[in-house]
């Protein structure tokens, strides 16, 4: 029998549902996550099973309603939160970044917040400077929170399923340009644990480690690398923190070639940390410096060329792969 | 009246006078500790005990006694930088709280959170909040857990009135009276944002902010416990039998700077205006007054209960000072549960 597929949004709305049936302290809060079910469409159907109670619309109150996420984790909820888009977190950043991911330290460890927002990156939607950023680096740069980052369907599910029984905040981003991606996803109840990398391809000469919407990118650059004779591994962190160093820097060692792919900014960003990782872990087995690869240092634009200008594509990324290799 | 259903009532009332004359002997109590508190905060500020920063509640203490003492065990609050007062009347171990504000391994956070972030699950106490306003979302969040877990407990947000700038305390009490939570916003008016009168800082009236949104509101003497307990008790029945938030503002004031170094203050008020609410309104002096005029101390009686204060206090400082710090090995502990 063929493997059953699921989009990313079916997978993400299983992983959702599962663990709503499995746990009733799980609920859902956002803007038009009940009936609307999300402009994505990622959460249709869920507040028929569970009702209003536990799919809740909230008005447009990012910082209010993730506070509350914070408070209703506190006090013995499993909250999920659900920000449209990625660039609205902005609004959130105090109950995230000074409460949330403080609380449990702060406290000595007497109070706990398990939460977890999700929440979209990636651009190439046409949406515009306020729409289509990927700023997840923002949260991976504080301690107290965990940052995960799917590409796959089946990661998206095993690793939201992770996220909900956390039991500190969690930020997961998922790419809206890969909503209907298809993928294979078992109908089992399992997790993938947080922290743990994943080679999405083997290869010999060069390492792409990439992220959320750039593994696709890198495992086609993979493919235009295959006809030129040159074998490139495609790694996965999947999570920026917990932080797998242990197999990215394996792969550096066994490749001595590297590009770091993340659709965020470079500057001080997810590829700049993960390339200082492996200079630091790999320096002497590579034969190149690690070569980092994202967004383009601009608001994303509107327009359709100049926006596509601004994300790294299959070719792209062929091209710097094989002159690394030459 | 028959004389069989007298008799009970006259055992009631009796009764009713030994539990009133207790309840409020222990709110005096527990006002006379917080204020000895905070005078030992300062002497260990001055001394170079203490590290960071001290921002005392003295002069503030009907606020959180009157109303916490209106709280079950089980109900939560959340505090604020100036939040001494409302850890310890919530239920707070004056030794622990000191070993916390000297950063010592017995202090209720493992010496992580200091002054500002004392928290404790044993009481209620979902933690005081460095950032202005910043325990708003907390606040309301634990009331929806509340009501959604199917519980009776009720929330106390306390939050001074320079939070009232704050746009997240806006967006927290549209949820609460949307969704009816079972949470009281306090707002304790101490008058100064910081160094800032609060007419300088606050258009329209305070009330007129909770009124927008429907939510009950309150308007209180601060310093005048029987008061503000009376009022809290009746807002946190209210919340506690589902009738949704409250939003009750106590008026009152702040004896000493904005932090214990603020010493200089005429550039921001008068030294007249100070001694005026330290002799006129002081709400241990009043409610002492009030226990003597019932008859349930007379002025001995109370310098009794300033004496053993005095006297559990100064052997909790000594119980801190004498306190370990923690390992330097517990740094990143605690960081993920």
């Amino acid at each position: 029998m063929p493997e059953r597929e699921l989009t990313f949004a079916q997978a993400v709305r299983e992983a959702l549902a599962e663990e709503m049936r499995r746990d009733s302290r799980v609920c859902i809060l956002g803007e038009d996550v009940a009936e609307a079910g999300t402009p994505f469409k990622v959460l249709s159907g869920l507040v028929e099973e569970f009702g209003a109670k536990r799919v809740v619309d909230t008005p447009i109150s990012e910082a209010g309603f993730t506070g509350v996420a914070v408070g209703a984790a506190m006090a013995g909820m499993r909250p999920v939160v659900d920000i449209m888009f990625g660039d609205f977190i902005t609004l959130t950043m105090d109950q995230m970044v000074n409460q949330a991911a403080k609380v449990h330290y702060m406290s000595g460890g007497h109070w706990k917040v398990p939460m977890v927002m999700r929440t979209t990156l990636g651009a190439t939607r046409r949406s515009a400077a306020q729409h289509s950023q990927s700023l997840h680096a923002w949260f991976s740069h504080v301690p107290g929170l965990k940052v995960i980052l799917p590409s796959t369907p089946y990661d998206a599910k095993g690793l939201l399923k992770s996220a909900i029984r956390d039991e500190n905040p969690v930020v997961f981003f998922e790419d809206k340009m890969m909503y209907k991606l298809k993928g294979p996803v078992p109908e089992d109840d399992y997790t993938i644990p947080l922290g743990v990398a994943d080679v999405k391809r083997e290869g010999d000469d060069i390492t792409l480690v990439a992220t959320s919407s750039m593994v696709q990118v890198a495992l086609g650059a993979a493919d235009l690398l295959d006809r030129e004779g040159i074998s490139a591994e495609v790694v996965d962190p999947r999570t920026t923190w917990p932080l797998d160093e242990e197999t990215l820097i394996d792969s550096a060692k066994k490749t001595s070639r590297v590009i770091v792919l993340d659709e965020g900014y470079g500057r001080y960003g997810v590829t700049s940390e993960l390339a200082a990782v492996i200079a630091e872990g790999a320096f002497y087995d590579l034969d190149a410096p690690v070569k980092r690869m994202g967004a383009m240092h601009v608001p994303i634009p509107f327009s359709p060329l100049l926006e596509d200008a601004t994300v790294p594509t299959e070719q792209n990324v062929f091209e710097v792969a094989r002159s690394m290799c030459q | 009246m028959s004389a069989v259903t007298s008799k009970p009532e006259t055992a009631g009332t009796a009764e009713k006078s030994t539990s009133e004359k207790e309840k409020w002997l222990h709110a005096h109590r527990q006002m006379v500790s917080i204020r000895l508190f905070e005078e030992q905060v300062n002497e260990l500020y001055t001394r170079a005990l203490m590290p960071g920063l001290a921002h005392l509640y003295s002069g503030e203490e009907a606020v959180a006694v009157g109303i916490c003492e209106a709280l079950r065990i089980d109900d939560y609050i959340t505090s604020t930088h100036r939040g001494h007062g409302h850890c310890l009347a919530k239920g707070a171990a004056p030794d622990r709280m000191f070993a916390e504000l000297l950063g010592k391994e017995a202090g209720y956070c493992r010496g992580k959170g200091g002054s500002m972030h004392i928290a404790d699950p044993a009481t209620g106490n979902l933690g005081a909040n460095a950032i202005v306003g910043g325990s708003v979302g907390i606040a309301t969040g634990a009331a929806f857990a509340a009501k959604n877990l199917g519980t009776d407990r009720v929330v106390v947000c306390f939050f001074g009135e320079g939070a009232l700038g704050q746009g997240s305390l806006y967006e927290v009490m549209n949820l609460a009276q949307l969704w009816k939570l079972p949470v009281i916003y306090v707002c304790e008016n101490n008058q100064y944002n910081e160094y800032t009168h609060y007419q300088d800082t606050t258009a329209g009236t305070i009330l007129g902010r909770a009124v927008a949104f429907g939510i009950e509101t309150a308007k209180v003497d601060g310093q005048d416990i029987r008061a503000v307990n009376k009022i809290a008790a009746g807002l946190i029945q209210r919340a506690r039998s589902g009738d949704g938030p409250a939003f009750l503002q106590c008026d009152t004031y702040r004896y000493s700077g904005h932090h214990v170094g603020d010493i200089h203050r005429e550039y921001y008020r008068s030294k007249h205006e100070e001694q005026l609410w330290k002799t006129e309104r002081d709400p241990i002096r009043l409610l002492g007054s009030w226990l003597i005029e019932q008859g349930y101390a007379d002025a001995p009686a109370l310098e009794t209960i300033s004496l053993e204060a005095r006297k559990s206090i100064e052997a909790a400082v000594k119980f801190a000072i004498d306190a370990p710090y923690p390992s330097v090995s517990e740094v990143d502990e605690d960081v993920y549960a």
